[in-house]
C-alpha cells in the first residue's frame, strides 16, 4: 500500500514521534553540539571545530576499546549463533515439551541487565560466590577481578547464558514454519541429517537468522551494563569496551566534547557495520534463494 | 455499478494490470477467468481498494472511489484460504460484519440466521471454525460476506482448496445464493468448467488485460481472439494453420475443402484455426463433416467420456467423446470435424468470423 | 519395480485404539502389480493420504504387513524401502540448481558423479528441462519445480514405486493436461508401479489402469473407470465418480419392475434384495433420457456449460438431473426415461447384481 488508508493513524503514532524526539532526536542535537565545541564549566563554550574528532581517532585510548568491543562481538556472535541454531534443532516440535522449553528459553530474557550483571557478580565471587568458590575449590584459580581471561570468560559466559534464548527462539520459528512433506522428501531422497540441515532447515532459516544475527551484533556491540556491574572496565582496561570509556570520559572526566565526538564515532561505527551485515546477508540471501 | 476505466497498475518493472476497463451492473456474476499470474488477484484487490491503480479510475454507482481505502468502500472479500475468526463461534463470526456496523441485537440475529440457512450452517452455528471441515469453513467465510450486504462481493478462487466434489456441490449453490443477494459478484477462477457452470458473465484475463467481456456462454462459443478461445478451453483448443486461396480452406498438413458458407466471408490469406475437443466426432454427423486422418497418440478415459489425444500433421490434438473408446497408442484413425463450427483466427490472433451455430 | 501388497493393514491415529471408529483404516488388504497405473480417489479423511504414507513407510500401519515383491518391508525406513514420492506442494532444495536437486539423491547414496552426471541428464531430457539445468530451482513456476520433485524420483532408476499425493492441486489447468499426458507417456516407455492419491476423479480416472475408491477408511470398489463408471457397486461410487454424481431414487422393487411413487419403471432384470434393506435405484444424468414419453419432470434448472447441458429438476419429488447433449432442444413438456444399461439396483446402498 502506496498510501495512508486513514488519517488517523498519524495522530496514534504522534505521541510516539514526540517521545522519540525528546530522548533520541534532541540528545543527539546536543551531541553533535558538544562534539564541536570546548567548554571550562560556567556554560562557557568555545568552539573547537573538529578537533576532539582528531583527537579521539588519533588516541590509543580509542582504538583498543574499539578492538576490545570487536573482538567480543565476533565472539559473541561465533558462540551465540551456532548454540541457538543447535538448541532450535533440538527442541521438541509438538508436545507437552514445547510450551516447557519456551518457557525455559524466554526466563533469561525477561531478567534486567543489571540484575543479570549483579547475579553473575556475586555468583563468580571467590570469597561467597557459588561459582567462585566452586571453581577454587575445584583447583582451579580463577579470580575475574585480577586475572583479564576470567574477566573475559565471565562477561561472555554471561552474555551467551542471557541472550542466546533469543537465537534460539527466533531460528525454533523459522524452524517450525517449515512444512513436513520436506523432511519428508529428504527421507525419500534419502539425505543425511547434516544435508537435511544444510539444504533444507538453514535456507528456510534464513531470515530470522539474518535478524537474529543483527540483533546480536548491535547489542553486543554496545555492550555496558553487564561489564560495567561486574568488572567496572577492569582489570586495568581490559574489559573497559567503547561504552564504557566513553562514561568514563563524559561523567567521570567531565570531557564532554571527546566524549560527544567519540560517541559520534561510534553511532556511525555501529551504524555502518549494522549496514554491511545488512547488505551482505540480504545479497547472498538472493543469491541462495530465500 | 461498479465501473473501471483504463485502470492500469505498473509494480517495479512489471505491468499487473493492463489498461482495463469494464462495466459491472448490480445483480450480476462476473467471472474472472485466467491462468496463475493472468491478473485476477491484482484486479481484485484493485476493485477492492487494497491497491491503487497507476492510472485510471474507478466509479461506484457514479461516485469516484480510485483511491479511497477498502474500510469506506462496500465491498466484501472471500479469499481461497478460509479466513474466519479462530475464537469465535460461526454465530459470531457471520455476526461480525454487522456488530461493526452497529446493527440492532434483533437485525443480527434475523441476517445470521438466514445467512446460515442458506449456507447450510444452522446446526454448526455454536462451533468454533477450526472444528469444522473445509467446506463448512468456507461457507461461513461466505456466510459472513453475505451478511454484510455489501454492494460489492469478491471471491477469489473460492473453491480452490476444496474436495472436488465439495466443490460441484457449492458451485451448484452459488449462483442461487447470488441471484437472492442482489448485489454485484466477482468471482475469480482459473478453470473454464467453473466459468460455465457458473454462467454470468466472464472477462477472460491474460497478462494482466481483459482479453473479452460478455455473457458466459457467448464468450466461450464465440471468442474474440485465439487467447481468449485457449483460456476458456478445458481441454485445451485443438488449433491448426490454415491457408485461404480460391474459395478452399486448405490446411496444414494437406487437407483443403470448400470454405464453409456459415463463416461467412473470409479473405484470402493466412489463418490459425480452432476448435472444441467435442467437436471432434468418430461419426460423420453431417454431410460436410470433414474426415481427417489421425494418429492416436494417448487415451484417458473417464467412464463417461474418453479423452483422445491425436497428431494431426505437425498438430496435437484431443478429442472429447462419450463412453468408453478403447483405441491402441499409435493406430490410425479417422475423426470427423463439422467445418461450419471452426473458429477462424487471422495472423494477429483476432476473430475474423463468428462459427455457425447448430440449433441450440 | 515392485509387486506391492497391502495385507490386512489397519491403521489408527490413537495410541490404544478400540472401536471400528478409532482406525482411520479400516482394513486394507490389496495388492498393486508390478508395472501398474493405480489411483486413489476418495475424499478428504477417506485415509488415502495415510495409506500413501505406509506405502512410503512415513507411517507404520498399527495392523498388518507391506511386502514389496514378497519381502515384508513393514519395519523398514522410507529411505531403504526404495519409493519416490511426490508431494501436493512442490519440494524443492531453494539452494541448489535444478541439475543439482536432481543429483541430490544419488549423491545422498554415493553415487560417482559420472554415473550421476549421465543419469540427471537423462532425467532433464524426459521431464523436458535440459535447457534449464543450470537455472536455480528457487525461481521456477509451481508446474516446473513439479516436474523437479518428480524428477528426483525417476533419477534413481532402481526405485520400486512411485507415488504421487495430489501432485496436480497447485498446477493451472493447462499445465494440468500436459503434466498429465507426459506422466502417462513415462508410464507407459518405463513401466513404473505408480499410486497416485487424488480427490479429483478426472485426475483419477484419466491417470490410471486401476482405480481403488476409498471412503471412511475402507475401500468401497477396485476397478477400471468404465466398471466404475457404469457398474459403482456402492451409491458412493456412483456419487463420487461422475459429474454431476449418478441419481439416486428410492424405489420398491416387484421383479423386474422398480415403483417409484405412482410410477414403474422397467429394469434391465430381476434383482431380489435381503428382507428389510432399503433399496433404490441409481441413474446416472448421462443415461437419463429427456423426451416427449416417460415420467412427467419438473425443470428446474437448465446449465449450459458448453459440451453439453445439465437439466436439473425432479420426478416423482425425487432430484433427478440428465445431461443433453450441445445442440439438442427441451421439450416444453419433458418427460424422461432410463437407458435401460445404465440402471443399477441397490440393496442398503451396495449394488445387487441382476438376474437374468
Amino acid at each position: 500500500m502506496e498510501r495512508t488508508l486513514n488519517n488517523k493513524a498519524w495522530f496514534l503514532v504522534l505521541p510516539v514521534l514526540v517521545l522519540v524526539a525528546f530522548s533520541a532526536i534532541i540528545p543527539l542535537m546536543t551531541v553533535v553540539n558538544y562534539s564541536v565545541q570546548d567548554t571550562f564549566g560556567n556554560n562557557q563554550f568555545f568552539w573547537a571545530g573538529l578537533d576532539w574528532f582528531e583527537d579521539v581517532l588519533g588516541s590509543d585510548r580509542f582504538w583498543n576499546a574499539l578492538g576490545r568491543n570487536l573482538i567480543f562481538s565476533a565472539i559473541i556472535l561465533a558462540i551465540e549463533v551456532p548454540l541457538g541454531i543447535y538448541i532450535a534443532l533440538n527442541m521438541p516440535k509438538k508436545g507437552w515439551g514445547v510450551p516447557v522449553c519456551l518457557v525455559l528459553m524466554a526466563l533469561p530474557l525477561l531478567i534486567p541487565w543489571n540484575v543479570v550483571g549483579t547475579i553473575w557478580q556475586v555468583f563468580g565471587r571467590v570469597d561467597i560466590g557459588l561459582l567462585g568458590r566452586t571453581l577454587t575449590a575445584l583447583g582451579i584459580d580463577y579470580n575475574y577481578v585480577q586475572d583479564p581471561l576470567d574477566a573475559w570468560v565471565t562477561i561472555i559466559v554471561m552474555d551467551v547464558w542471557h541472550w542466546t534464548s533469543l537465537v534460539v527462539l527466533l531460528c525454533y520459528a523459522g524452524l517450525v514454519s517449515i512444512p513436513d512433506a520436506y523432511y519428508q522428501a529428504a527421507k525419500i531422497d534419502g539425505a543425511s541429517r547434516w544435508s537435511v540441515f544444510r539444504f533444507i532447515q538453514l535456507p528456510k532459516m534464513g531470515r530470522v537468522l539474518l535478524i537474529a544475527v543483527l540483533l546480536r551484533f548491535m547489542d553486543s556491540f554496545m555492550i555496558y551494563t553487564e561489564p560495567f556491574v561486574v568488572t567496572g572496565g577492569g582489570p586495568g582496561n581490559e574489559t573497559t569496551f567503547l561504552s564504557i570509556d566513553l562514561v568514563k570520559m563524559a561523567i567521570g572526566q567531565f570531557d564532554v566534547g571527546p566524549a560527544a565526538a567519540m560517541s559520534l564515532v561510534y553511532f556511525l561505527i555501529v551504524l555502518s557495520l549494522s549496514w554491511v551485515f545488512y547488505t551482505v546477508m540480504t545479497n547472498q540471501g538472493q543469491e541462495t534463494g530465500k | 455499478m461498479l465501473e473501471l476505466k483504463n485502470i492500469t497498475r505498473i509494480v517495479g518493472a512489471e505491468t499487473h494490470i493492463d489498461n482495463v476497463s469494464l462495466r459491472l451492473e448490480r445483480g450480476t456474476l462476473n467471472v474472472l477467468l485466467g491462468p496463475t499470474l493472468s491478473g485476477k488477484t491484482s484486479l481484485m484487490r484493485l476493485m477492492a481498494g487494497l491497491d491503487k491503480p497507476t492510472s485510471g479510475s474507478i466509479t461506484f454507482d457514479g461516485t469516484d472511489v480510485t483511491g479511497v481505502p477498502p474500510q469506506k468502500r462496500d465491498v466484501a472479500m472471500v479469499f481461497q484460504q478460509f479466513i474466519n475468526y479462530p475464537t469465535m463461534t460461526v454465530y459470531e463470526n457471520i455476526a461480525s460484519p454487522m456488530r461493526v456496523a452497529g446493527a440492532s441485537r434483533q437485525a443480527i440475529d434475523a441476517a445470521v440466521q438466514r445467512a446460515a440457512a442458506l449456507m447450510k450452517l444452522t446446526p454448526y452455528l455454536e462451533r468454533m471454525p477450526l472444528n469444522l471441515s473445509g467446506g463448512q469453513q468456507q461457507r461461513c467465510a461466505l456466510a459472513r460476506a453475505i451478511v454484510k450486504n455489501a454492494g460489492l462481493v469478491l471471491l477469489d478462487e473460492p473453491l480452490a482448496n476444496l474436495d472436488y466434489k465439495l466443490r460441484e456441490e457449492l458451485r451448484a449453490e452459488l449462483p442461487r445464493i447470488f441471484a437472492e443477494a442482489g448485489t454485484i459478484f466477482v468471482y475469480a477462477t482459473t478453470e473454464p468448467s467453473e466459468a460455465l457452470l457458473l454462467a454470468g458473465n466472464t472477462a477472460t484475463l491474460s497478462q494482466g488485460r481483459v482479453t473479452q467481456f460478455g455473457p458466459t456462454i457467448e464468450v466461450f462459443r464465440r471468442p474474440d481472439d485465439l487467447i481468449t478461445a485457449q483460456t476458456f478451453s478445458d481441454p485445451p483448443l485443438n488449433t491448426i494453420a490454415m491457408h485461404k486461396a480460391a474459395g478452399q480452406f486448405r490446411l496444414e498438413g494437406g487437407v483443403a475443402f470448400p470454405a464453409p458458407a456459415a463463416l461467412g466471408e473470409v479473405p484470402d490469406g493466412h489463418y490459425t484455426i480452432g476448435f472444441q475437443p467435442h467437436h471432434l466426432g468418430l461419426a460423420r454427423t453431417s454431410p460436410e463433416a470433414l474426415a481427417l486422418q489421425t494418429r492416436v497418440t494417448a487415451m484417458e478415459i473417464t467412464g463417461s467420456e474418453s479423452f483422445v489425444h491425436l497428431g494431426f500433421a505437425d498438430a496435437s490434438w484431443v478429442m472429447l467423446t462419450p463412453g468408453v473408446q478403447e483405441f491402441a497408442v499409435g493406430q490410425q484413425l479417422e475423426v470427423f470435424l463439422d467445418p461450419r463450427l471452426l473458429l477462424v483466427f487471422d495472423s494477429h490472433g483476432r476473430a475474423v468470423t463468428a462459427p455457425g451455430r447448430l440449433a441450440a | 519395480m515392485a509387486r506391492i501388497d497391502l495385507d490386512h493393514i489397519r491403521h489408527s491415529y490413537l495410541a490404544n485404539p478400540l472401536t471400528d471408529d478409532d482406525f482411520a483404516l479400516k482394513e486394507v488388504h490389496h495388492g498393486f502389480a508390478e508395472g501398474g497405473a493405480y489411483a486413489l480417489l476418495g475424499p478428504s479423511g477417506c485415509g488415502k493420504t495415510s495409506l500413501l504414507n505406509i506405502i512410503s513407510g512415513l507411517v507404520q500401519p498399527s495392523r498388518g504387513r507391506i511386502l514389496f515383491d514378497g519381502t515384508d518391508v513393514t519395519h523398514m525406513s522410507t529411505e531403504r524401502r526404495n519409493i519416490a514420492q511426490v508431494f501436493q506442494f512442490p519440494v524443492i532444495y531453494d539452494t541448489m540448481s535444478v541439475y543439482d536437486n536432481l543429483a541430490f539423491p544419488l549423491r545422498n547414496r554415493g553415487v560417482p558423479e559420472a554415473d550421476i552426471s549421465r543419469r540427471v541428464n537423462e532425467t532433464l531430457e524426459i521431464i523436458g528441462l535440459a535447457e534449464r539445468a543450470r537455472n536455480r530451482a528457487r525461481g521456477l513456476t509451481a508446474d516446473l519445480k513439479q516436474k523437479i520433485s518428480l524428477g528426483r524420483g525417476l533419477v534413481r532408476s532402481d526405485v520400486n514405486a512411485i507415488l504421487f499425493d495430489e501432485p496436480l492441486t497447485v498446477i493451472d489447468p493447462h499445465m494440468k493436461w500436459q503434466l498429465r499426458s507426459q506422466l502417462k507417456e513415462l508410464h507407459k516407455r518405463f513401466g513404473y508401479t505408480m499410486v497416485y492419491v487424488t480427490h479429483d476423479q478426472t485426475e483419477a480416472l484419466t491417470f490410471a489402469d486401476t482405480v481403488v475408491v476409498m471412503f471412511e477408511g475402507q475401500i468401497v470398489q477396485i476397478g477400471t473407470p468404465a466398471e466404475l463408471f457404469e457398474r459403482p457397486s456402492h451409491t458412493f461410487v456412483g456419487y463420487f465418480i461422475g459429474s454431476p454424481g449418478m441419481n439416486v431414487l428410492p424405489v420398491t422393487l416387484d421383479g423386474a419392475v422398480a415403483r417409484l411413487g405412482s410410477r414403474s419403471i422397467d429394469l434391465p432384470g430381476a434383482a431380489i434384495p435381503a428382507a428389510g434393506a432399503k433399496t433404490e435405484l441409481g441413474v446416472r444424468p448421462e443415461y437419463v433420457r429427456i423426451g416427449a414419453s416417460g415420467l412427467p419432470m419438473q425443470v428446474r434448472a437448465v446449465e449450459d456449460i458448453g459440451r453439453h447441458k445439465i437439466v436439473r429438476g425432479s420426478i416423482e419429488g425425487c432430484e433427478l438431473a440428465a445431461i443433453v447433449p450441445e445442440g439438442e432442444g427441451i421439450p416444453a413438456d419433458p418427460h424422461v426415461s432410463f437407458d435401460p444399461r445404465g440402471i443399477n439396483i441397490y440393496a442398503d446402498s451396495w449394488r445387487l447384481e441382476p438376474r437374468a
